[in-house]
């Protein structure tokens, strides 16, 4: 480092860029560890039906998946576009 | 006396899972420790290279396994510790040779044998090689780069010995994992350009067990066919040793991860 460094400008450090990409997708992808292998084939299939009725974007069904002792909840979410019913939400709970 | 089993493992390649498993059971060896060393890598072979035994393979892990050879043939004696043995993997072979029931007949010898500790040096990946690497493990050392696709790769590794090894299976508690972050380079995590490790630690929701410098000696060491860790004036030598002494139970404080200090001249005038 030399005397005149301060003068240029500094742009933003590229490790905090990689901390933040690493939190998101590490978070993203334990929340789905252990999560059924049909889960991405289901929300396609679920989109195909729904796409029968109404207009709906991929990005518009949620999928989650909860563990509680003993039980998993499987929430699937569907946001309906305007002018239909404003939006829908089905729960179906699977036993284990 | 059951021998403790370590895997070296990691998801990603080239990280340096090979050339820590060299040092982790040498270091062992010279801590006095019966150790044997194993490479689960079939079709790829190059632990032997790294511990300069390469020219003394007779036979294979995959050998003993299908009881071409005993145990005692295939385990090749290390020229500078006589208390540290080599079990090569297959050249010839492909990854289907190893079955779960043949790795367990080995490590079960090596136990009968009075080994103390058996590393299991994993494949890349996370196919058939390097779950039966990690499947019969008491711990893990997972080998980890302030690298975006390590660090994620890392995290898929912690969680399969979480969940898909015989401890796990068998509900007889955790895999005792310990995340090892090499070719550390302090200089650059100081001007932001690598992820430090509290990043790393962050991250992954566990403290490191060592950090070893990335360092000139890593390839001059493997180039001889001497494990990093016996040149003991080297900065990677010694933060092996120390990872070593830390698996071993001795607590020591991390070494080689700040950037030496320039002196007043360096600092006014660069350099």
């Amino acid at each position: 480092m030399g005397i005149l460094d301060f003068l240029k400008r500094r742009p933003e450090p590229t490790a905090t860029v990689a901390r933040e990409r690493l939190r998101i997708i590490v978070a993203q992808e334990r929340s789905s560890r252990g999560a059924p292998d049909y889960l991405p084939m289901m929300r396609n299939e679920l989109l195909e039906v729904i796409k029968k009725y109404v207009h709906v974007d991929i990005e518009a069904i949620n999928i989650n998946l909860e563990r509680d002792s003993g039980h998993e909840i499987l929430e699937l979410s569907v946001t309906l576009p305007d002018g239909k019913a404003k939006s829908d939400a089905t729960n179906a709970t699977t036993a284990n | 006396m059951t021998a403790e089993i370590i895997v070296v493992t990691s998801g990603k390649g080239g990280v340096g899972k090979t050339t820590t498993s060299a040092s982790l059971a040498t270091g062992l060896a010279m801590a006095g420790k019966k150790v044997a060393v194993i490479d689960f890598d079939v079709g790829l072979r190059n632990l032997d290279l790294i511990m300069g035994c390469e020219r003394r393979v007779v036979y294979d892990f995959v050998n003993v396994v299908h009881g071409e050879a005993t145990l005692k043939q295939s385990l090749i004696k290390d020229k500078r510790y006589e208390n540290l043995f080599v079990l090569a993997a297959s050249q010839t072979r492909d990854k289907d040779a190893l079955t779960q029931e043949g790795v367990e007949k080995v490590l079960d010898s090596l136990s009968e044998e009075g080994f103390d500790y058996v590393i299991c040096d994993s494949p890349a990946g996370i196919e058939k090689g390097a779950h039966l690497a990690m499947y019969f493990a008491d711990k893990a050392v997972v080998v980890v780069n302030p690298e975006v696709s390590s660090v994620r790769d890392s995290d898929r590794i912690l969680g399969l010995l979480a969940s898909k090894t015989r401890r796990a299976e068998r509900g007889e508690g955790q895999v005792t994992q310990h995340l090892l972050l090499t070719r550390y380079n302090p200089a650059r995590v100081a001007i932001g350009e690598m992820l430090s490790v509290t990043d790393v630690e962050d991250i992954l929701g566990i403290k490191v067990v060592g950090v070893i410098p990335e360092s000139e000696n890593v390839l001059t060491a493997s180039n001889n066919g001497v494990p990093v860790i016996v040149d003991t004036a080297s900065p990677a030598g010694q933060a092996y040793s120390d990872t070593v002494a830390r698996i071993l139970g001795e607590e020591r404080p991390l070494r080689f991860i700040d950037v030496p200090k320039k002196g007043f001249l360096q600092r006014v005038f660069g350099g």
